[in-house]
C-alpha cells in the first residue's frame, strides 16, 4: 500500500518533441491517495493508457518523477513495483490451470506451497473462481479470464495498485455489470488502490470514488461524481458526462454580465471578468433548464418521451439546446419560454471554467 | 466460422480437382500396376500378387536405406527446430533491420536444389573449399567425398543451412502474433524469461512449430536432389536415403516392380506418420 | 541479454551467408586460379564465366526455360486454387473433408515416387519436354499447398463481407472479383511467392520430364559437373545466377514473408 505521487510528469512517444501537439501525455502533477478507487476517463487516444504505464512502470515518462510513498521508483522495474495490472484483453497463461494461474506470481517470488495454497484458496472464494482451479484457463469464457487477470494481482500481498485498463471491453453486456459491482465489493473488501480506466462514462462513475478525466493529454478536471455533473471545470467534462452532455452556446462577457443571443445570463463563476480575446462559452447541463415564462423565447424541435424523462430539443437562432424534463410535465404549445438556472449556468473561456 | 451447406460448391473444385487427379491419380495407378506384375520387356506383363512388396520388405538394402532415412530426418528435426526457435527468439522485432534479417534468412530457401547441393560441394572440397580448408587447418582429417562421418556431417549441416530459416520464419510470425499484454503481464507478475518462454512463447508458437515440423519432416523424408548433388549417395551407400535408392532402382536398374512396391510403401510410412502426427496435433487442440 | 540475442542473428546470418560468399568468391575466379591457389578473393578477377553464360544458348536458355515453366505453373497454380479454397473456407459439401485431406496428401508424396510414371504419362500424352508438362506436374504439390495457404486467409476474412455486398447487389462474380480477390491480395501474393519457389528448386520432375528444349537451368548445371570436366567457376556462377530470381522474389513480398511463412494461420 502506497500513496503515489506524479511530479511534473510529461510523456512524448517521439524523439522530437519541441511542439505542443508531439506530447502525448501533458505536464502532470498528481497525488493517488492511499486506498482511493480512481477513474481515468477520457476519449481514445487521450492519453489514458499512457498515463496507466507510467504508473506501472512499463513506460519511463520523458520528464518528470514518479514517486510511490516519496521513494524515487521512475526506474524501478515493473516487476519490483508491487503493482497488479488486468488489460483490454484477457492475459491468462493458457498451458496452465486456473489454480496455476493464480500461483503463478507468487511461486515467481519464490513464495513456499502451502502459503501459496493457501493464498490462492482466499483468493479464488473472493473471485467465485474455486469450482473451477482445476480447469485449463485456456478454455474459461472472457469474464472468467478477466477474473483471473484481476485475481493474479490480488494474490499478492505486498501490491501497492492494482490498475485496470479498460477491462470490460471483451465482456458481455449482461456480465459487465456483474463484473463491475464484483471490483466495487472487492475494493471495499480488500482496500487496496485501484486505477481503473475507461471512455464510458457509466463505467467510471459507478466505480470510483474520485474520477479524472483526461482530454488531449491533459488532466482537466479530478473529483467525484457529483462534482462533475454540478461543477464541471472544463467543457470537455461538461460535454463528456452526462446524457445528453452539457449544452454549450457562445456567448459574450464583460463585467460580470454574459450575454447569451441578445440575452443577458445569470451564471454561478463570473463575477468581475474580462474575455481577453478568448472564446467564451456558456455551459447549462439539459437537467437544469425547465420552461419558465420569465424566461427567453425559443422554438420547439423535436420532444422524446424516454419513459422515466422527456428530452426536448428546442432552437434559438443557430443554436440547439436540449432540456430534460421529468414524465408528465407539460410542454407548452405556443411561444414557449426558458430558464436556466443560474446555480448551474457556468462560464467558460477557451473550454475552461473562469473563475 | 459456420459454413453453408451447398452442393453447388463442388463446381468450384471441379478444375481443381482435374487437375491435381491427373497429376496424383494416373501415376499412381500406373505405380500400383507396376508394383503387382513383372515385366521383361515388350509391354508383356505377368502377375506377380505381393511378391515385390514381400522381396522389398525383406531386403537388407531397404532396411538399411530406411534406417538411414529415419536418423537424418531425426538428426536434422533435433537441430533445426531449436535453433530455429533459437533465432527468432533473437531477431528484432522491430524496425529497419527486421526487413533485411527477414531477407537474407529466406535466402537460402529460394535457391534450386541442386545448386545448393552444388554450392556445398565447392564450399566443402577439402583442397579448394573455405570450409574444407578451415576444418583441415584445425588439424581435423576431414574429405567429405571419401570419410563415411564427413559425408554425414556435411550433408546434415547443409541441410541445417537449407532449412533452418523455414523453422526461423515459422516460429518469429508466431511470436510476432503474442500481444504485448502478455510480455507486460508477465513482467507485473515477475516471471523469469524462462517462464515467458516457457508459458508465453512456447504455447503461442505450438500451431506454427507443429507445421514447421510437418513440413520438415515430410520435405526432409523426400530429400533426393541436395545429397545426390553433393555425395552422389556415397561414399559406399552412406548417404543413400530412400529417394536416391528408390531412383537408383527404378531409373538406374529399371526393376519397375520392386520399385514400384517401393515407392507405395514408401508413400504410405509417409502419410501414416503425417496422419499420426495430424491426429495427435487435432487431439491436442480439441482438449 | 541483448548482445546476446544481436550476437545468435549475427551468427546465423554469417553462417547462412558463408557459403553464398564462397560461390560468389569461385564465380569471379579462373579455372586455374581455382585449382591452383587458395585466396579469399578472386586474385585475377574475371567476368569469363559469366559472359560464357550470357553467350552460349545451352546456358541462358536454361534460364528462360526455368522462368517460363515456373510463371505458367505459379498462374496455373494460383488460378486454380482461388475457387476451391473459396469453396473451402465458405461452404459445406458433400466429401469436403476427404477431398481437403486428399489434397494434402499430394503435397506428401515423394517425388521420386512419381518421376516414372510422370515420364510415361507426360511421354503418353505427347507433352514431353514442353514447358507446360513441367508446370503441371509441379501443379502436384503447389496446387495443394496454395489452396492450403489462400484457405487460411480466406477463412480470416468475415463472411459478413460476402453478405453484405449480395444486399448490395453484386453477383457472385463481380463480388469475387471486385471486392474479394483484393481484400486477400496479400494471400494471394504469399501463395504465389511459395508457388514460385517450389516450383524453382524443384529439380527431379523438371529433369526427368525435359531433354533439350525445356531443360531447366538446374539440370544444364548437373550436365556441366559430370561432362565438362570440373569446370567450378562456371558451376559457380551459373549458381550465383540462380539465386538472383529468388531474391527478386523475397524483396517484393519482404513485408508479408513473416506472416506469409505462418500461411495464414497464426
Amino acid at each position: 500500500m502506497a500513496e503515489i505521487k506524479l511530479r511534473q510528469v510529461r510523456h512524448s512517444y517521439l524523439r522530437d518533441h519541441r511542439k505542443e501537439e508531439d506530447w502525448a501525455l501533458k505536464e502532470l502533477n498528481a497525488v493517488w491517495q492511499d486506498g482511493t478507487a480512481y477513474a481515468l476517463l477520457g476519449p481514445s487516444g487521450c492519453g489514458k493508457t499512457t498515463l496507466l504505464n507510467i504508473i506501472s512502470g512499463l513506460i519511463t515518462p520523458t520528464e518528470g518523477r514518479v514517486l510511490f510513498d516519496d521513494r524515487d521508483v521512475t526506474d524501478t522495474p515493473t516487476g519490483e513495483r508491487h503493482i497488479a495490472q488486468v488489460f483490454q484483453f484477457p492475459v491468462v497463461y493458457d498451458t496452465m490451470t486456473v489454480y496455476d494461474n493464480l500461483a503463478f506470481p507468487l511461486r515467481n517470488r519464490g513464495m513456499d506451497s502451502a502459503r501459496v495454497s493457501a493464498r490462492v484458496g482466499e483468493i479464488s472464494r473472493m473471485l467465485d473462481l474455486d469450482s473451477m482451479l482445476s480447469q485449463k484457463a485456456y478454455g474459461l469464457t472472457a469474464d472468467g479470464k478477466q477474473k483471473i487477470s484481476l485475481g493474479r494481482g490480488l494474490v499478492r500481498e505486498d501490491v501497492n495498485i492494482i490498475m485496470f485498463d479498460e477491462p470490460l471491453t471483451v465482456i458481455d453486456p449482461h456480465l459487465k455489470w456483474q463484473l463491475r459491482s464484483k471490483l466495487k465489493e472487492l475494493h471495499q473488501r480488500v482496500g487496496v488502490t485501484m486505477i481503473y480506466v475507461t471512455h464510458d462514462q457509466t463505467e467510471a462513475l459507478t466505480f470510483a470514488d474520485q474520477v479524472v478525466v483526461i482530454y488531449e493529454g491533459t488532466v482537466v478536471q479530478v473529483g467525484t461524481p457529483v462534482e462533475l455533473f454540478e461543477k464541471p471545470q472544463h467543457t470537455f467534462v461538461g460535454h463528456f458526462i452526462g446524457s445528453p452532455g452539457m449544452n454549450l452556446l457562445p456567448c459574450s462577457a464583460a463585467d460580470g454580465a454574459t450575454v447569451f443571443s441578445g440575452i443577458p445570463v445569470q451564471t454561478t463563476n463570473a463575477h468581475k471578468f474580462k474575455t481577453n480575446g478568448r472564446r467564451m462559452e456558456l455551459g447549462i447541463r439539459p437537467e437544469f433548464i425547465r420552461f419558465d415564462n420569465s424566461g427567453f423565447e425559443v422554438e420547439i424541435v423535436k420532444v422524446d418521451d424516454l419513459g422515466r424523462y422527456q428530452l426536448v430539443e428546442t432552437r434559438r437562432a443557430e443554436n440547439t439546446i436540449k432540456m430534460i424534463l421529468a414524465e408528465g410535465t407539460s410542454i407548452p404549445a405556443e411561444r414557449p419560454r426558458i430558464a436556466f438556472d443560474p446555480k448551474h449556468t457556468w462560464l467558460y473561456a477557451d473550454g475552461w471554467a473562469v473563475s | 466460422m459456420n459454413k453453408t451447406a451447398n452442393s453447388k460448391a463442388w463446381l468450384f473444385v471441379i478444375p481443381m480437382v482435374v487437375l491435381v487427379a491427373f497429376n496424383a491419380l494416373i501415376p499412381l495407378m500406373t505405380v500400383v500396376n507396376y508394383s503387382v506384375q513383372e515385366t521383361f520387356g515388350d509391354n508383356v506383363f505377368f502377375w506377380e500378387g505381393m511378391k515385390w512388396f514381400e522381396q522389398v520388405l525383406r531386403s537388407d538394402r531397404f532396411h538399411e536405406s530406411f534406417l538411414r532415412q529415419f536418423a537424418f530426418t531425426g538428426m536434422i528435426l533435433l537441430i533445426e527446430i531449436p535453433l530455429g526457435i533459437l533465432v527468432a527468439l533473437s531477431m528484432p522485432r522491430k524496425g529497419p533491420w527486421v526487413s533485411v534479417c527477414l531477407v537474407l534468412m529466406a535466402l537460402p530457401l529460394l535457391i534450386p536444389w541442386n545448386v545448393v547441393g552444388a554450392m556445398w560441394n565447392i564450399f566443402a572440397l577439402p583442397d579448394t573449399g573455405l570450409l574444407g580448408r578451415m576444418i583441415n587447418g584445425l588439424g581435423i582429417h576431414y574429405n567429405f567425398t571419401q570419410g563415411p562421418v564427413a559425408a554425414w556431417a556435411t550433408t546434415v549441416v547443409m541441410d541445417v543451412w537449407h532449412w533452418t530459416s523455414l523453422v526461423v520464419l515459422l516460429a518469429y510470425a508466431g511470436l510476432c502474433s503474442i500481444p504485448e499484454a502478455y510480455y507486460q503481464a508477465a513482467k507485473i507478475d515477475g516471471a523469469s524469461a524462462w517462464a515467458v518462454f516457457r508459458h508465453i512463447q512456447l504455447p503461442k508458437m505450438k500451431r506454427v512449430l507443429t507445421i514447421a515440423i510437418l513440413l520438415r519432416f515430410m520435405d526432409s523424408f523426400m530429400i533426393y536432389t541436395e545429397p545426390f548433388v553433393l555425395t552422389g549417395g556415397g561414399p559406399g551407400n552412406t548417404t543413400t536415403f530412400l529417394s536416391i535408392d528408390l531412383v537408383k532402382i527404378a531409373l538406374g536398374q529399371f526393376d519397375l516392380g520392386p520399385a514400384a512396391a517401393m515407392s507405395l510403401i514408401y508413400f504410405l510410412i509417409v502419410l501414416l506418420v503425417c496422419w499420426i502426427f495430424y491426429t495427435l496435433m487435432m487431439r491436442g487442440e480439441a482438449k | 541479454m541483448k548482445n546476446a540475442k544481436l550476437l545468435v542473428t549475427l551468427l546465423y546470418i554469417l553462417f547462412l551467408m558463408l557459403p553464398i560468399y564462397w560461390l560468389l568468391n569461385m564465380s569471379f575466379k579462373t579455372t586455374n586460379e581455382i585449382l591452383g591457389t587458395f585466396s579469399l578473393w578472386p586474385m585475377n578477377f574475371t567476368l569469363d564465366n559469366y559472359i560464357k553464360i550470357f553467350t552460349d544458348p545451352t546456358w541462358y536458355n536454361g534460364y528462360l526455360n526455368s522462368i517460363t515453366y515456373v510463371v505458367i505453373n505459379t498462374v496455373i497454380s494460383v488460378t486454380v486454387a482461388l475457387p476451391a479454397a473459396y469453396a473451402f473456407s465458405r461452404y459445406r459439401f458433400l466429401g469436403d473433408k476427404h477431398l481437403f485431406f486428399w489434397l494434402l496428401t499430394n503435397r506428401m508424396a515423394p517425388p521420386a515416387v512419381f518421376a516414372l510414371p510422370f515420364f510415361q504419362l507426360y511421354s503418353a500424352t505427347g507433352l514431353f519436354d514442353t514447358h507446360i508438362a513441367v508446370a503441371l506436374a509441379h501443379c502436384l504439390f503447389n496446387i495443394p499447398l496454395a489452396v492450403w495457404i489462400l484457405e487460411g486467409f480466406m477463412s480470416g476474412v468475415p463472411k459478413e463481407l460476402d453478405e453484405t455486398a449480395y444486399l448490395d447487389g453484386y453477383s457472385f462474380w463481380r463480388f469475387f472479383v471486385k471486392i474479394f480477390i483484393p481484400t486477400i491480395a496479400a494471400g494471394i501474393g504469399v501463395a504465389a511467392f511459395f508457388c514460385f519457389m517450389y516450383s524453382w528448386v524443384e529439380l527431379l520432375l523438371a529433369k526427368t520430364l525435359t531433354s533439350v528444349a525445356a531443360k531447366p537451368i538446374a539440370a544444364t548445371m548437373t550436365r556441366t559437373a559430370s561432362t565438362a570436366g570440373y569446370e567450378l567457376g562456371l558451376l559457380a556462377a551459373a549458381g550465383a545466377l540462380t539465386i538472383i530470381p529468388g531474391a527478386f522474389v523475397i524483396y517484393f513480398v519482404r513485408n508479408y514473408i513473416a506472416k506469409g511463412f505462418a500461411l495464414g494461420r497464426v
